[in-house]
């Protein structure tokens, strides 16, 4: 594993082994996106593997039908008695006629489709010349081998950006804002940037797909999540300069990220403090009712969304509680050098962890919260540590000032759920 | 290729997952990709297991393809092997893996040290959840049990239950209820496997006279091994529900040496209490109600026989997702006049519910979810499973016990029969308007359920037959919305059939006499 800062640690992190890594894979990240793009449908060109994944992943998101699905490759296609291709125009031409409402169609390479090198960006040319204008066909990759969790979104973006080539003739945003974030947070921030006095903004991915940003040279973009690498460089190849922050996390981030903004747009520092005056008294307000919760609590995170190193940030700076060690899958180290900076001298963070070996680290310095994922979070509830699965972070909006005080309950939640149930004879005590 | 939106059954190797986390002293190395772990998951998370399965992913990345994957195998097994000191082995690869060709069993027998390794071949792109599980405890039986002796003194009446796994649909309360129904009936349960059993265990198997096989689609491969090569008979009764349940302690009690008795005073009957509910006047408005039965071929089976001739259901549709089974499923479909559905693609399922216009759907997670946008009520009696399927209380599927759970869990979905005569009689009673569920649901389905749904059914249906006269759209829509479809259905069928050309009300009830049952 790599250890950023190997002066901080002690000999038992520092070591450099491989092993078992217990980390989604990029596809998982279409979950929220094919709910974030409502008229995209993400087709997986995989195994049963892929659609297990996907199923067992989403499996509380059953209700309706899904506008996500795998083409399994079966044994005829990789003994190549049936052309590949052939199959899969079969397979989106059953799908295109069951839902005709769709607009995009996005093919999601995977691990198999990857190791056999089936060409998808060039299938997804094909059948968009076929499906064309009535539903455009776009391609990236999903797969284990190359991603993990929500790498898949970054790897979706990226292709978003490289497709929106074509609008040459339209008037380019002036700020592209890159990331999922619920609608109801684009809303916020929307609002927010409208009080700055900055228009022409776009959000990446957009809700309807023929809504994708144009992109120009003088647009300046800013991210929202801390895992768009390859987004980031999709579009400064476009010529976009990117306006660095920290993430919008809790109301400090919050407050970095928006003044990175108004700062790049020349709003006047009166002109922002009085907009954010009343929102970030809010957001204080909110996560100090969590605070006596989290002050002086020891957190141990492992890897899951790459949010980890904002996570831990926001930890520190705005609830009182002690990161243990952050664990991330990946690091982009340009984007969370930030981040980084913030956190306390000593914090080790650790990229690429041997799961074994970091469950042995986590016991052994017995932290008060967990935050890990799902195949890791009862075991550790078994052996009595309070966790909090990561998954959530990923899923439930937590992003900007109106929601710095439900970010701050996630971590809480587990922590009073325990008090609750631990206390509650005493409480009917007390009552009777 | 094949599309899909949800699958019935996971790749083989978490067939192989699930017989190892079953055992004890078992540890599986898995030669997969980074992201296969989510596997980890379905145990922690659906079956709240409190440890992880023991099972170690390579979790390979693209970069290392350049290199030796082999490698990454190799360490793979060795720090498995240093960590967790397992009594047995099993290697294997995920889909990803297979197509590298390193050959896992190769290389973890070339690794030599003292732990037994038994590699699994699992071919990905052709085979599924079931058969990765009914292999690779066939394996693990022939690999601990292959070299034993039977002893010469078997007791007559000594069995083994064969076939219970992690994640199994209610195994765990099943083999509780089956195990007691035995030793109440004087014979003894030897060893239970795969769930609880080390390889110890399974060695120990032909120490019994007799295997009860509980779910064919794990064990049966097993149980046919073991008679080859020990001659020890297996059963072949699902005991689901309380005659099968009979029929099966017949068979265990013949098999045991044991005396034949009459169903009433068999060990353990006197739990039954299905039997009689069937028989109470309440339940007369079950009589002929359509049952849709969809699942994994042994539990459908077994199911259907238990909605047909104890509880008086009429079954109008069969189905199975396990093509291992298709023939004892259309064996099965044929006793109720059905037209057997074989199949893993869960569109054809729903169109083929759509079709039948069942009044309660038993089926998978998947069928639930088809039967809540249809509107029709549904229970669930086969894996996959899902969290609801690992309920707190005890819930067995199988014996006296799990007669009485299965008649609780099928008739409680249905409206009562009081009620849909109420229903029926005040239509414009503001508290029985089409959207309100049966009264005693409110808790489990307070949301109005999905009108696109029931509004599809109904567009369809006049589109493709002739004309209604307002007034006997009117008189329609006074029929209750869960038998509306139906009415409507024969009614059009009816005038068709005769030529008559708008439907009037009269056509509506001379259609009514005409089908009334």
């Amino acid at each position: 594993m790599t250890v950023l800062r190997p002066h901080d640690c002690d000999a038992g992190t520092a070591q450099r082994q491989r092993g078992q890594r217990e980390v989604f894979c990029g596809l998982t990240s279409i979950i929220w996106l094919h709910r974030k793009v409502q008229d995209a449908f993400f087709l997986v060109v995989g195994s049963r593997t892929c659609a297990h994944l996907l199923q067992s992943a989403a499996g509380v998101m059953v209700f309706s039908e899904p506008r996500f699905a795998t083409a399994i490759m079966e044994e005829r296609d990789l003994a190549g008695m049936a052309d590949m291709n052939d199959e899969l125009d079969a397979v989106v031409e059953r799908l295109v006629t069951r839902r005709p409402d769709i607009r995009m169609l996005v093919l999601v390479g995977s691990c198999p489709s990857e190791v056999i090198k089936f060409d998808l960006a060039r299938a997804a040319a094909r059948l968009d010349r076929r499906l064309a204008p009535d539903c455009r066909v776009t391609s990236y990759s999903g797969s284990g081998i190359e991603t993990t969790f929500t790498q898949g979104e970054d790897n979706f973006l990226a292709s978003l950006v490289e497709q929106s080539a074509g609008h040459d003739g339209q008037q380019p945003a002036r700020l592209v804002v890159a990331g999922c974030m619920a609608d109801v947070v684009e809303d916020q921030f929307s609002r927010l940037f409208e009080q700055l006095g900055i228009e022409d903004f776009a959000f990446l991915p957009p809700r309807r797909s023929n809504a994708v940003p144009v992109i120009g040279p003088q647009t300046r973009f800013i991210l929202a999540q801390p895992y768009l690498g390859a987004t980031a460089a999709a579009l400064q190849a476009r010529g976009p300069r990117r306006i660095d922050s920290i993430f919008p996390l809790g109301e400090v981030g919050t407050t970095a990220w928006l003044s990175a903004v108004a700062d790049a747009f020349g709003v006047s520092r009166a002109r922002f403090e009085q907009v954010v005056a009343a929102p970030r008294q809010r957001a204080r307000e909110a996560i100090a009712h969590y605070r006596p919760r989290l002050e002086g609590r020891r957190v141990f995170l492992f890897p899951d969304s790459q949010l980890e190193p904002s996570l831990a940030r926001f930890l520190v700076t705005e609830t009182g509680a002690r990161i243990v060690e952050v664990g991330s899958p990946y690091l982009h180290r340009e984007l969370v050098a930030g981040e980084l900076a913030i956190l306390p001298p000593g914090v080790p963070v650790s990229e690429v962890a041997d799961v074994e070996r970091q469950v042995d680290r986590c016991r052994a310095s017995d932290p008060d919260l967990i935050v890990c994922g799902l195949g890791l979070a009862n075991p550790f509830e078994a052996e009595g540590y309070a966790t909090k699965w990561s998954i959530e972070f990923a899923f439930a909006p937590i992003h900007g000032y109106e929601q710095a005080g439900d970010l701050a309950e996630l971590f809480a939640r587990p922590l009073i759920r325990r008090a609750v149930l631990d206390d509650a004879p005493a409480t009917r005590e007390a009552l009777s | 290729m094949k599309l899909a939106m949800w699958t019935y059954e996971g790749p083989p190797h978490v067939g192989a997952m699930r017989i190892a986390a079953s055992m004890k002293d078992v540890h599986l190395v898995l030669h997969a990709p980074q992201g296969d772990t989510y596997a980890d998951l379905l145990f922690t998370m659906i079956a709240r297991d409190k440890a992880r399965p023991p099972v170690t992913y390579t979790t390979f990345q693209a970069r290392d393809l350049s290199g030796s994957t082999a490698d990454i195998f190799r360490q793979a097994c060795r720090d498995a092997i240093d960590r967790f000191r397992p009594g047995l082995l099993l290697v294997s690869a995920s889909c990803t893996a297979e197509l590298l060709q390193d050959d896992p069993g190769g290389l973890a027998s070339a690794l030599g040290g003292d732990v037994p390794i038994i590699p699994l071949e699992l071919p990905s792109y052709q085979k599924k959840e079931f058969w990765g599980a009914a292999e690779t405890f066939y394996r693990l039986v022939r690999a601990c049990a292959g070299g034993q002796q039977r002893p010469e003194d078997v007791p007559a009446n000594s069995c083994n239950i064969l076939g219970p796994t992690a994640l199994g649909f209610r195994n765990r309360d099943d083999v509780t209820e089956i195990a007691g129904l035995l030793e109440a009936n004087g014979i003894a349960v030897r060893c239970v496997a795969p769930l609880g059993a080390t390889p110890a265990d399974l060695a120990a198997l032909p120490q019994a006279a007799f295997n009860v096989v509980l779910y064919p689609e794990i064990a049966e491969s097993a149980a046919r091994w073991l008679q080859k090569t020990f001659a020890m008979p297996y059963t072949t009764t699902i005991p689901i529900g309380a005659k099968a349940t009979h029929a099966f302690l017949a068979e265990v009690r013949a098999l045991a040496g044991l005396p034949r008795l009459e169903p009433a005073s068999l060990p353990g009957a006197q739990a039954d209490r299905s039997a009689w509910y069937a028989r109470s006047v309440d339940s007369n408005y079950l009589t002929n109600k359509r049952v849709f039965v969809f699942g994994d071929a042994a539990h459908a089976i077994a199911s259907a026989r238990v909605a047909a001739n104890e509880f008086g259901f009429r079954i109008c549709g069969l189905g199975g997702y396990n093509r291992e089974f298709a023939r004892e499923l259309r064996a099965a479909a044929a006793e109720f006049g059905v037209e057997p559905l074989v199949t893993d693609d869960h569109l054809e399922v729903e169109d083929a519910i759509t079709a039948s216009q069942p009044e309660l759907v038993l089926g998978t997670q998947m069928e639930r979810h088809i039967a809540k946008r249809l509107r029709i009520p549904c229970a669930v009696i086969s894996a996959p499973a899902h969290v609801q399927d690992f309920p707190a209380r005890y819930s067995p599927q199988m014996g006296f016990e799990g007669a009485n759970v299965l008649f609780d869990s099928w008739v409680h979905p249905l409206m009562m029969g009081l009620e849909e005569h109420l229903l029926a009689m005040f239509r414009d009673d503001f508290e029985f308007h089409d959207n309100a569920a049966a009264s005693h649901l409110a808790a489990h389905s307070p949301a109005p359920a999905a009108p696109q749904a029931a509004a599809a059914g109904t567009t369809t249906a006049t589109a493709s037959a002739g004309a209604w006269t307002p007034d006997a759209e009117k008189e329609l829509c006074k029929i209750p919305f869960f038998v509306r479809g139906k009415a409507r259905r024969n009614t059009e069928r009816f005038a068709a059939e005769r030529g008559i050309h708008p439907i009037t009300v009269d056509t509506m009830y001379d259609a009514k006499a005409h089908f009334s049952r």
